[in-house]
């Protein structure tokens, strides 16, 4: 295998013969073409790679890539990935999941994949609503949520996919949107780099029954004063030139401030590599109060990698344990084990 | 070391003896029994043992729910049952007695330590009197010894202080008995000298076995010692094995047979823990372990394993199997190999988790939604438990479909001597993965097909991932025969559940056919299934040596059944079913071959006696003696 050999695919090498059945217009479509057009920068081969689903409308990624795939049970697919990836830890293995599958059935496996820091490149779609099953509240949900199984409004406290991230100290955690390509390829890129467990979370537009749902952030218009670009070692500002920033106020809480009336230096400068996740976790929370009250009370929100760190990863662990004990040991011996306990001589 | 003081008087050989020890949880009653297992075992004896000990941890000390037993049955000749009542009881304490006497055979020996013969010991369990006063043993041979002040005594030199060397009272119980049963030492002195690290400790455990198997020698309360001459047993090299450890092996052994590598998702459950363990220690054969979030996550592991080309197992117990009911339904339709090992134990629900039931039969059968079947094993014994995980690896690999393997608590702590196997002569098991494109599209281009099956055994390829060029999808949305792409076409799901029923019942010509053990030509016949094996034995020996005609028919295959099993059960006038469930396989086979099954059936936590079957036997052969039964099989269908 040469890196010239690897190089050579192109999006068609990645892209099954399938039909692709979302509906018209859904934010799947965007992220899928991301994916698609990463994988031959990426310089890994489709046999390699391993797509791992749940159960939902972006669990049917899988079908989609022409690269090996599972579309797994609802909620298990960090578990089955876990599988593949700990038997074979020279796979890319990916997981495609939603806020449904994930954070609510799912949600055990995704928070033990992650402190596991199993080798796996997690991709949840994000829409806070089911989809699939036309249209129940989601654990992303706002208050307040009018669905045919809210008609009162939900009264369910959302989760905040990337705090509760943080909380399991994922090593690698980012969020991205299913508008920007490049943004979502950029973010995906670098967590395909991150050995271990990356999570990512793309605000996803259902059109059909969630429709606009992230409009007030990431609608073309908004984009500019309601995301938050955090790049690594620069002061957190976004805003027309920059005006606005984000700084730590006294009690710890983070705030968005005027960089003119406070003054660049008391800017917090981004630090995804800090092995401590609390500060990640405050940018997590930043707007999270609002919009978890309500979709149309958005405040900006952070974008791109909040947290970036080195631990070693579960399958690499694995293997090391195999190699020393057969190192220790010797490698198995069938009769020697069977003699292991002891044994007697009949004659 | 050899003995210096003088003995008594020459051993009284007798030709078997079962000995059980019971205490409360703390108090090594396992241990001990454990070791005089192996000192037995090493000396030659046929065994049979019954652990049996409670779900809690420690519970109160002193109480009748913390007692924990040891049974073992030692013997001259080949046996297969840890034994009906014991001949030796030993009383660690009064719950001990309470809970364990009624299953002293009268005139029994019965060894107590006299010091927790007090009123607080005595009230904690409802005695009102002492029973070493009141002449209620009086149909017991009773020895009363002081096993813990004679523990601290023979430590105190030691610097060990009293409330430590207590603890050391199971070793001098178990000095006593192996000085009873003339068991060698060494075996044992060598053991403590390994398992104990700390010195204050090992140093004490060793004085109180030596002045244990001392006081048996010069004391005048045992007239003699006994010896159970070693057992004559086909010549080779021997092990002591439970069932788990056995199950624990042959995974490894499976998978160097398959050549692939072993990986093991399992979550924490008795009485399966073990097998976790066991594959735990076990990395240096390749194999992998994951003590998985959940029993669901543990499952999912060991698919995604399988897809990726290892032997994926996942090993639980019933609550854990109700729970990976999903992931088996996915696997069934991936059409993957993997193991699920269910150590069953009594239930529903929490149930009794360190006592044996085999209640599992109906949801491995039948417990996943939708037409879904798929293979089941079922072991015997402890030692058959090797064989039987090799056997289960062998269908799920070559049928690419889930197993299911069943044993229970039972056979997984139950241990017995074992022949090892020559490693050599065990079958090669051995997989192809795909790698090559296996179809050529109408427009002439080279595919591969996931589900293009083998036309024999109805089984698609396996190509796993690394592998250039097989990229494929596989998932719980129903496929296309052949291409394996979705389709929700009316006649190609038909298609596809009869397809997959076909390829599990077409296994039953890849398997053995039912065979009878004793007369072909009796009236009565006994179908057995998993750890009933040892009972069912002994019952039907017995019935046979008084005369009677009696055929058995013992099934490891409980899914497909073998072919010939219907056939052959028709020729007899009367089929019983000896289960630990309610008439589980009984109710299979009297719906799949409209025979007149009559269940005999126990769910007490515990296995069947030899003489529980034996009756039961007597009663199918309408000459049921009454003298011969102390308990009555509790039966429906009316057989009794």
């Amino acid at each position: 295998m040469t890196d010239t050999a690897v190089s050579l695919t192109t999006k068609k090498d990645w892209t099954s013969d399938q039909e692709v059945r979302w509906c018209p217009g859904c934010g799947d479509y965007g992220i899928l073409l991301a994916v698609q057009m990463l994988m031959p920068e990426l310089g890994v081969k489709p046999e390699n790679t391993v797509f791992v689903s749940g159960i939902g409308c972006s669990s049917r990624f899988p079908y989609y890539m022409n690269t090996y795939g599972m579309h797994g049970i609802h909620g298990r697919a960090p578990a089955i990935a876990t599988g593949v990836a700990v038997a074979r830890p020279d796979l890319d293995v990916w997981v495609v999941t939603g806020d449904g599958d994930a954070l609510s059935i799912g949600g055990n496996h995704l928070i033990h994949a992650l402190r596991r820091n199993v080798n796996l490149t997690i991709l949840l779609f994000n829409n806070r609503i089911y989809g699939l099953t036309k249209g129940q509240y989601s654990p992303t949900s706002e208050l307040g949520k009018v669905t045919k199984s809210t008609p009162m409004g939900s009264i369910d406290h959302p989760f905040n996919p990337l705090a509760l991230a943080l909380g399991a100290e994922a090593s690698f955690v980012a969020r991205t949107h299913d508008l920007d390509r490049k943004h979502m390829m950029e973010t995906f890129r670098a967590a395909h780099a991150h050995r271990g467990s990356s999570f990512i979370e793309i605000l996803q537009n259902c059109n059909v029954f969630n429709d606009g749902a992230f409009d007030e952030v990431t609608g073309r218009k908004n984009r500019e004063e309601m995301m938050i670009d955090l790049h690594h070692g620069e002061p957190i500002r976004f805003g027309e030139n920059g005006h606005a920033g984000v700084v730590m106020g006294e009690d710890g809480q983070l705030r968005i401030v005027e960089v003119a009336e406070i003054g660049i230096d008391a800017i917090l400068k981004h630090d995804a590599h800090r092995n401590d996740p609390s500060l990640a976790f405050a940018l997590a929370r930043l707007g999270a109060d609002d919009s978890a009250t309500s979709s149309s009370t958005w405040t900006p929100i952070p974008f791109g990698v909040f947290r970036d760190v080195v631990r070693a990863d579960y399958g690499s662990m694995v293997g090391a344990q195999l190699a020393e004990a057969s190192t220790k040991k010797g490698p198995g011996d069938l009769r020697k084990l069977l003699q292991s306990a002891g044994t007697w001589q009949v004659s | 070391m050899t003995d210096t003081v003088e003995r008594k008087s020459a051993p009284e050989t007798i030709s078997r003896v079962v000995v059980r020890f019971a205490g409360d949880s703390g108090d090594g009653m396992q241990l001990t029994g454990d070791r005089f297992t192996t000192a037995s075992a090493m000396f030659g004896n046929d065994l049979s043992t019954l652990p049996d000990f409670p779900a809690e941890i420690r519970a109160p000390a002193g109480t009748v729910n913390g007692v924990s037993s040891f049974q073992v049955h030692i013997s001259d000749h080949d046996i297969t049952t840890p034994g009906d009542a014991s001949s030796v009881l030993v009383a660690m304490n009064p719950a001990a007695l309470m809970a364990d006497i009624g299953r002293l055979e009268q005139g029994g020996l019965l060894i107590v330590n006299r010091d927790s013969f007090v009123e607080r010991d005595l009230l904690k369990v409802g005695y009102e009197s002492n029973p070493l006063d009141d002449g209620s043993l009086a149909n017991y041979r009773v020895v009363e010894v002081p096993m813990t002040s004679l523990t601290i005594e023979a430590t105190a030199s030691l610097g060990v202080k009293p409330r430590t060397a207590e603890r050391s009272k199971n070793f001098f119980a178990l000095g006593m008995i192996s000085w009873l049963f003339s068991r060698p030492r060494e075996s044992t002195l060598d053991w403590i000298k390994s398992r104990f690290t700390d010195e204050l400790v090992r140093n004490a455990n060793t004085a109180a076995f030596n002045a244990g198997f001392h006081f048996g020698e010069t004391t005048e309360l045992f007239d003699h010692p006994y010896q159970v001459e070693p057992a004559h047993m086909p010549p080779g090299e021997y092990t002591n094995i439970t069932g788990n450890t056995a199950l624990a092996w042959g995974l490894v052994a499976a998978g160097q047979l398959a050549k692939l590598p072993v990986f093991l998702g399992s979550y924490p459950i008795t009485p399966a823990s073990d097998i976790l363990h066991e594959l735990s220690k076990s990395k240096n054969f390749g194999v992998r372990t994951v003590q998985a979030e959940d029993e669901i996550a543990a499952a999912g592991m060991a698919l995604g394993a399988a897809f990726a080309g290892h032997l994926g197992v996942t090993a639980t117990s019933g609550p854990g199997l109700a729970l990976k009911s999903e992931t088996l339904s996915l696997a069934v339709s991936l059409e993957l190999p993997m193991l699920l090992i269910d150590i069953q134990r009594g239930g529903p629900s929490t149930g009794l988790p360190t006592k044996t039931e085999a209640a599992d039969l109906n949801i491995a059968m039948f417990g996943r939604h939708a037409e879904a079947p798929l293979p089941i094993v079922a072991a015997y014994g402890p030692s058959h438990c090797f064989h039987a995980a090799i056997e289960a690896a062998r269908i799920a690999l070559k049928y690419r479909t889930p197993v299911i393997l069943l044993s229970d608590g039972y056979i997984a702590n139950g241990s017995e001597p074992w022949l090892l196997p020559d490693v050599d002569s065990l079958p090669d098991i051995s997989v192809n993965f795909q790698t090559e494109f296996n179809h050529v599209t109408a427009d002439g281009t080279d595919v591969y097909w996931p589900y293009l099956r083998d036309p024999e055994t109805l089984a698609r390829p396996w190509a796993i991932p690394g592998t250039p060029g097989l990229m494929h999808r596989v998932g719980g949305l129903e496929k296309q025969d052949g291409t394996g792409d979705i389709d929700y076409t009316p006649a190609n799901h038909e298609k596809m559940v009869l397809l997959r029923a076909a390829k599990i019942a077409g296994i039953a010509s890849d398997i053995p056919l039912a065979e009878i053990v004793g007369d072909a030509d009796a009236d009565v016949c006994i179908l057995g299934w998993g750890s009933t094996w040892a009972a069912i034995d002994a019952a039907v020996q017995r019935t046979r040596r008084r005369g009677h005609k009696i055929a058995w028919i013992h099934l490891v295959h409980l899914s497909p059944l073998p072919l010939n099993l219907g056939e052959l059960l028709r020729t007899f006038k009367k089929v019983i079913v000896p289960e630990l469930n309610l008439g589980q396989l009984c109710r299979i086979v009297r719906a799949e071959y409209l025979v007149d099954a009559q269940v005999v059936s126990k769910v007490q936590g515990l296995p069947f006696t030899s003489i529980e079957l034996e009756d039961a036997l007597g009663a199918a052969l309408s000459v049921f003696d009454e003298n011969k039964s102390e308990i009555e099989p509790k039966t429906i269908n009316g057989v009794a």
